[in-house]
């Protein structure tokens, strides 16, 4: 038999779908893009038509303004160009898809980004068997295993609970999109009030239009009794450390939520009180469960520790490659790169 | 275990003094004695042997972690610790044993050390099997030889005191010596205090104010006392009730660290205490500071390190004689009798600081530019009618301390090549080499690693990644692009370098975006910098 010609290949502009003509998170502009989510290395301006999941919606206007846009349920499948076009959840950000193409009888599947433990905020991951799989590698070293949700949560609310007690706010650094809402339903409310930072705020509105249950969040003027802020857990993006914003918060304790915080020399370059592994990405057992389920028999390895995992896919006797991708930036080690660029400005030294 | 790697853990990530402090105290509350005996044993940096070759140790893991080597060599690249690698890689563990630490210590660590290979090896597997994330990675410090905690001795000693309720100076003075981790050596840190034991008790140091105004605007220079700043360690010697104690600035006690300066300290009448400078030094004259920093890291003075870096005090103050409190006195009184004191001792590793004295300031201004040639940092000016005050007295009290720096040298250079860090900084490029133009072509000269913000360091990190031309290990040459300016102290002559010229503690002052590489410096200015510095050594 001869080997199917590619359904998707890496362009300049992006996952290109030949037969289809459309791209998968192009980073030009191009005429039709299909978006798997709305992280800014993966959702961009630019594009003349968008297709995304139904779930995203209202996080990708308030991200992109407006659109051309054109929702599907997860599962719904849509043609495009002779190709059949569906979308399937990736457990990773609210409206977050995996792409599945199909043509002629062959199916490709590329992931975006994903996670396989299910967290509420989001519908769970949902493995789809392909020919070929796509797959992002961020956190692809065996040293990245994540623990359970409920162990990092009591952690979490520990935390928060001593800090209140000493009078102390709680401030956590996380992503506005995603990670922060995660942190928000997963902690234990209880303990005190919620205050999240503006950029936080906007998204938390866009999860409670999608239907998405989280406890209630103050925006900080909201909060008149400055010793309920004392009592409060904060919840920032990462930008908003060392800003003025914090000063209201008197002598608060810090943490930083992030997969990255599993080495120590991350955590400590962080320079907060305490680094909580979380991550919206799959670690590495999940990684390879995800691409066990697929049964796929070809890999293509994109973001993140791209060699590392072709290798190692390779020696378990898969035909797996690299596919050269700009999402999030250059993330070979993994320290300087961040799981969602678009919340951590990379800026740029002197260009010769 | 579990409660001791949970503080490891707590110390390591945060940089809050305050919050080491408070985690350090709540763990010796709860301690039993003999795990606080066997923590205040680590913590204050001791370590046991290596028991476990690395090489074995890896293999060991890598088997037990059933990854391939390869694999394993990626992961300890991007992790930058041997330990903690290992410890993400292992399995996840059956049922923990908390046993506390003093157990895992005497019962499982210590006996490791007469063991056969194969019987380490089945021990070193129970362990990990017994052991959570945390454990694991502190106990592969301890097997490694290579457990180091970021906690100063003074605050260990200051948590010890706040959870036993005891003066911090006195736990000080009780951690002196060897230190036996037993629970009744612990619990003897605690006890009672008795009155001579208060013999060792230092004066607050009195600290400069950096000099950022005219030197004019001080007065009359005869007003005034200068004399060269010296580029040490500063250290108070009592001698008191028959027992010698140095006291380093910031309350650590190092006395068995400087024997010669104890040895002075022998040598003073009873009720005496100097201020004074720990220098590197010989013939007269400092050595680099450089030989003092490698003396001082040192864990066990063998007789060469005495041999290579010996240590003299110059005293500048005499805070007490014959028992009395002098701080109130006068500077110039107080420093007449000092320059007596030192004089009947005439003891060897004793100097007393010179004055440096000028017809008025432009004298001392020009006096102040042989700094670098004396290995000084600049001028002190201290007024002869004032007390000694505790700490950094308020601004414009009139009695302060000024110190008169010089400024370090400056050039602009090229970043060329970049290396990861180690420890904390393992996964970034932290390390950079910097070069300057000669004939059109561009010669490393100095490494820095310090001097940048954590986001500057990020910054840079990024864009070495994105401008590198080739990896060699961890090494990454880079496009020459980016123009810093790079200070140091002090600069040299050397045959070994390609550029010609060593420098001394080279860092970087600031990230120059605003200049292209062919604005950086040449090498010619470095050799014009030699010059000078040749020029003013006296
Ligand atoms: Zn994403
Ligand atoms: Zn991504």
């Amino acid at each position: 038999m001869l080997a199917n010609p590619d359904l998707i290949r890496a362009t300049d502009r992006g996952l290109y779908c030949p037969p289809g003509d459309f791209y998968i998170d192009p980073w030009r502009p191009v005429d039709r893009a299909v978006i798997t989510h709305a992280h800014g290395d993966h959702a961009r301006r630019g594009h003349t038509h968008y297709l995304a999941a139904r779930d995203g919606e209202a996080v990708l206007r308030a991200r992109l303004g407006d659109i051309a846009l054109q929702c599907v349920g997860y599962g719904e499948s849509v043609d495009i160009g002779g190709v059949r076009v569906s979308l399937h959840p990736a457990g990773h950000v609210l409206g977050s898809a995996q792409v599945r193409v199909e043509h002629r009888g062959e199916v490709w599947v590329a992931s975006g980004d994903y996670k396989v433990e299910s967290d509420g905020t989001c519908a769970p991951f949902d493995p789809v068997r392909c020919h070929a799989f796509i797959t992002e590698s961020t956190f692809g070293l065996p040293i990245y295993r994540w623990r359970p949700q409920a162990e990092l949560f009591a952690e979490l609310n520990a935390w928060w609970r001593d800090n209140a007690a000493a009078g102390r706010a709680s401030v956590v650094f996380a992503y506005a999109f995603g990670k922060a809402q995660r942190i928000l339903a997963g902690v234990d409310a209880s303990i005190g009030p919620i205050v999240c930072h503006g950029a936080v705020q906007v998204l938390n509105a866009a999860y409670r239009a999608t239907d998405v249950a989280l406890p209630e969040t103050f925006a900080v003027g909201d909060v008149a009794d400055r010793t309920a802020l004392r009592q409060a857990l904060v919840v920032a993006p990462p930008s908003a450390q060392g800003t003025p914003w914090l000063r209201r918060f008197g002598d608060y304790s810090d943490a930083f939520a992030s997969g990255w915080m599993q080495l120590r020399g991350a955590r400590r370059r962080r320079a907060v009180d305490r680094g909580l592994v979380l991550s919206d990405h799959a670690d590495w057992p999940g990684l390879h469960q995800a691409i066990r389920a697929t049964g796929a028999e070809r890999v293509f390895v994109t973001h993140g520790y791209v060699p590392v995992m072709v290798r190692w896919l390779t020696e378990q006797g898969f035909d797996a490659r690299a596919m050269e991708s700009e999402y999030g930036g250059e993330q070979d080690d993994g320290a300087a790169a961040e799981e969602t660029p678009d919340a951590a400005p990379v800026s740029t030294v002197a260009a010769p | 275990m579990r409660a001791f790697a949970q503080l490891v853990q707590r110390l390591d990530e945060t940089t809050s003094t305050n919050a080491k402090l408070a985690a350090l105290t709540a763990y010796f509350r709860d301690a039993d004695d003999a795990d606080a005996a066997w923590a205040v044993f680590f913590l204050a940096g001791h370590k046991p042997r290596q028991v476990v070759p690395t090489k074995a140790l890896r293999a060991l893991a890598t088997r037990v972690a059933v990854i391939p080597e390869w694999l394993f060599e990626e992961a300890y690249q991007a992790v930058g610790d041997l330990a903690e690698t290992i410890a993400h890689l292992l399995p996840e563990p059956g049922v923990v044993d908390d046993a506390p630490l003093a157990r895992w210590i005497e019962a499982r660590l210590l006996p490791l050390r007469d063991l056969p290979p194969d019987a380490i090896e089945r021990a070193l597997l129970r362990a990990w099997a017994d052991l959570d994330h945390r454990g694991r990675f502190v106990w592969n410090k301890l097997i490694t030889g290579g457990f180091r905690v970021g906690v100063s001795k003074l605050l260990v000693t200051r948590a010890v005191a706040a959870a036993g309720g005891v003066d911090p100076r006195l736990v000080a003075e009780r951690l002196m010596g060897d230190w036996q981790p037993t629970p009744a050596r612990y619990r003897a840190l605690l006890a009672e205090g008795d009155p001579s034991e208060r013999a060792g008790r230092p004066y607050p140091f009195f600290l400069a104010h950096p000099l950022e105004r005219s030197v004019e605007s001080l007065g009359p220079v005869t007003d005034w006392h200068a004399e060269w700043k010296w580029d040490g360690i500063r250290a108070q010697l009592i001698r008191r009730s028959g027992r010698v104690f140095v006291w380093s600035r910031g309350d650590e006690l190092v006395t068995e660290r400087l024997p010669e300066i104890a040895a002075i300290g022998a040598a003073l009448p009873d009720g005496t205490v100097l201020d004074g400078e720990v220098l590197a030094w010989r013939d007269g004259a400092p050595l680099p500071f450089a030989l003092l920093q490698q003396r001082i890291g040192r864990k066990t003075l063998t007789p060469k390190v005495l041999r290579d870096a010996p240590v003299a005090l110059v005293a500048y103050d005499l805070l007490e004689a014959d028992g009395e409190d002098l701080r109130a006195r006068p500077f110039a009184q107080r420093r007449e009798r000092l320059a007596a004191l030192v004089d009947a001792l005439a003891h060897p590793a004793l100097t007393l600081s010179p004055a440096v004295v000028a017809d008025d300031w432009a004298g001392l201004a020009r006096l102040r530019e042989e700094s670098r040639g004396r290995r000084v940092e600049g001028l002190m000016l201290k007024r002869i009618d004032a007390a000694y005050g505790a700490g950094r007295v308020k601004l414009g009290s009139g009695g302060e301390w000024w110190k008169w720096k010089i400024d370090p040298y400056r050039v602009d250079a090229v970043l060329v090549y970049a290396q990861r860090g180690h420890g904390r900084r393992a996964s970034l490029y932290t390390d950079y080499t910097f070069a300057v133009w000669s004939d059109g072509a561009l010669v490393p000269f100095a490494k820095a690693y310090s001097g940048l913000t954590d986001a500057e360091i990020a910054t840079v990190d990024a864009f070495i990644r994105q401008h590198t031309i080739e990896k060699f290990g961890p090494v990454r040459s880079v496009t020459p692009s980016l123009v810093m300016e790079i200070g140091f102290e002090g600069i040299q002559r050397s045959p070994r370098h390609r550029s010609g010229v060593a420098v001394r503690f080279p860092r970087m002052l600031r990230i120059r975006d605003d200049k292209r590489i062919d604005e950086a410096d040449s090498l010619d200015r470095l050799h014009a910098l030699l010059a000078d510095a040749d020029a003013q050594r006296p």
